[in-house]
This record gives C-alpha cells, structure tokens and sequence, in this order.
C-alpha cells in the first residue's frame, strides 16, 4: 500500500480553496464595499435621469449664471468659486479621514481621534456651505417645483428660450438639483453623526481593546465614497 | 511554503499604500485636477479658446480620473486582492448600459416634445 496522497486529496492552499475568505477582507468591510455598490446605483440612476432630461431639454439653466455668488460676500459675478470652495473642504476632509486610518493602523490612538475631529469638522463645514448655497437658490425662488418670476429667470439662461421652455427646464432643474445635492447632502450628514460615534468608541477606547481600528477604516470607506459622487456631482451640475 | 511569501508581500503592499506622503501625493492631484477644471470652465470656455462640445468630454475623463483616484488610493482597492477588485468594478460597468440606453432614448424624447 502506498501512503502518498492521491492528487485529488491534496489539501489546496489557493485563495479561493475555501476554508478561509478569498478576498482576505474581513466581513464588516466587504459588506460595506457592497453597500457603496448599491449606492452607487442609487446615485448613477438619479445623476442619469439628469442627465437623460438635460439631454433632451431645449434650454438648460446656464451654471456660470445660476452659480455665480458668493452667499454673503459676492452677489454676482464669482461663477464656481463658492463650489470651489465646497470641493476643497470635501476632498480636505477625505485626506484627513485617511489620515485617521494610516494612524489606526500605527494604533496611534490620538492621532487617530484628531484625524476623526477635522475630518468631522470638514463635514460640518460642507454641511454649512451646502446650507448657504440652498438658502441662497431659495431666496431666488427655486425649490421643489417652483422657480423664479420671469424676468429673473430670463437672466439664467443663455440665448433667447421662449417662455414656456425656461418655465419647463427651470423646473426639471429645480427638482433635481434639490433633490440630488440633498440625497448627497443627507449622506454627508449621515457620514458626519457616524463619524462623531466612531470617534466617541475610539475615545473611549473600544478599538484599542478589540486590537484593530477596523471600524476607522470602515466609515473611511463611506466616507470616501461621499466624496467621490460629490466629484460627479460637482461635474454634471456645475461645470457642464 | 507557498502562502507565506506571498503574506509579507502583501503586507509591504499595504503600507506602501497606506504612507503619508503618499496620502499628499494622491491630493495634490486630484486638486491638480480641479484646478484644470477650473481653468478650462472660468478661463478656456469663456474666452472661446475651448467651446463645451470639447470642454464637456474632458470634464468627464478628468472626473473619472479623480473616481480612480479615490477610490484606487483613498479608498485603498487598488491594494486588495483581484477578486474583490473585480466583484466591485465589474457591477459598475452595467451602469456604462444604463447610460447609454438612456442618452439614447433621451434623443428621441425631443421628437416627441416637438
């Protein structure tokens, strides 16, 4: 009798043998993956829906025009750079909630709770600038389903649109505008109230006990992500 | 034999991934790509050096530059395993479908409007 073993009763070692996760993620942090990935699918189909409108529209509300203040200091005449200032404050935010996880993973708890508070108060910051944009496209006269009075709305547009055509896409834009910077800035103030738990735990040091700050890591990666649909949003509404 | 190797390797992938200059690299890029994006919006297309049926384009690769860019380096799945890299990326790609259909049928919903 032979004692080796026969080819097929090998144990394999390869990463998808079994026995051990494939993808050597733990679970948390592949459910999150996942979960983006649903989400991405929520934003894609509201920014396509957008952009299938805009497509067939036959005027558009021009954004040098409608996005030229500075709510508080400039009225007129500054088109994209209060966004400007909206995009830096989100990408800032998403290098310092990367900082947190490289020091999560030194187990530099300090710094991993400074890292978490500006990261926090960049979500704050975005949150405030997102507010003033709302309120200052409000006072004009947009919101869901209204727009402004004809002879303001006339200045929005480029070329000469007749009426009912400013008074239809001035609406299209207004509810999806609303409605899609206020999904992604309900995200952000979702991410902003996980942030301050997670950073609550590390305080307390509940990560410190369980070894790893996975958790960090976990709310970078939604973190990341709201980050990444303002960059589309940020393109689709205000640039082209 | 043959999993141990391949574990530090990862490891070491890991942290070249996960460095603080590396971190301030990948934003000074994607600030790099805002800025062009800014020069192009505020300076080329007003100026008529550039009109939007070019502008337009380069926005969207630019845009999907800096997604690669988040979600490669920030995001760190450029440094995971292929699998997962793929069980991610390749469910994306049915939105490129869903973009096209509709860019499609939105050219007919003009007749339609007319």
């Amino acid at each position: 009798m032979s004692t080796a073993v026969s080819q097929i009763d090998e144990v394999k070692t390869t990463p998808w043998a079994g026995g051990t996760s494939p993808f050597s993620v733990e679970y948390g942090k592949i459910m999150m993956w996942f979960f983006l990935l649903s989400d991405a699918f929520t934003f894609s189909s509201l920014l396509i829906a957008y952009g299938a409108l805009r497509f067939s529209s036959a005027a558009w509300p021009a954004p040098d025009l409608i996005f030229q203040s500075v709510p508080g200091l400039i009225e007129h005449g500054a088109p994209l750079v209060f966004v400007g200032l909206m995009t830096f404050i989100l990408i800032m935010s998403s290098v310092t909630m990367v900082l947190a996880v490289e020091a999560g993973h030194r187990g530099a708890k300090k710094e991993v709770v400074w890292w978490m508070i500006g990261t926090i108060i960049g979500g704050f910051m975005f949150l405030g600038c997102q507010a003033l944009e709302w309120s200052h496209l409000h006072s004009e006269g947009f919101w869901w389903g209204s727009i402004p009075k004809m002879e303001e709305l006339k200045a929005l547009f480029h070329g000469n649109p007749s009426d009912q055509t400013m008074i239809t896409y001035g609406h299209q834009f207004a509810n999806l505008f609303f409605t899609i910077t206020g999904f992604h800035g309900f995200h952000v103030f979702s991410g902003v109230v996980i942030n301050i738990i997670i950073t609550i735990n590390v305080l307390k040091g509940t990560y410190e006990k369980r070894g790893s700050y996975l958790m960090v890591e976990k709310i970078g990666l939604y973190w990341h992500f709201v980050d990444l649909v303002w960059v589309f949003v940020f393109t689709f509404f205000y640039l082209v | 034999m043959s999993s141990h190797p391949a574990h530090t390797e990862d490891h070491a992938e890991e942290h070249e991934g996960m460095t603080k200059k590396r971190i301030w690299n990948v934003f000074y890029i994607l600030l790099a790509i805002t800025a062009v994006e800014f020069f192009i919006a505020l300076y080329l297309v007003p100026h008529q050096v550039m009109t939007y049926h070019v502008a337009n384009p380069i926005y969207i690769v630019l845009t999907l530059l800096k997604a690669f860019f988040i979600v490669g380096y920030f995001m760190h799945l450029k440094f995971e395993k292929a699998g997962l890299i793929i069980a991610i990326i390749v469910p994306v790609l049915f939105i490129i479908g869903l973009i096209l259909v509709l860019t499609n049928e939105s050219h007919h919903w003009i007749d339609l409007r007319l």
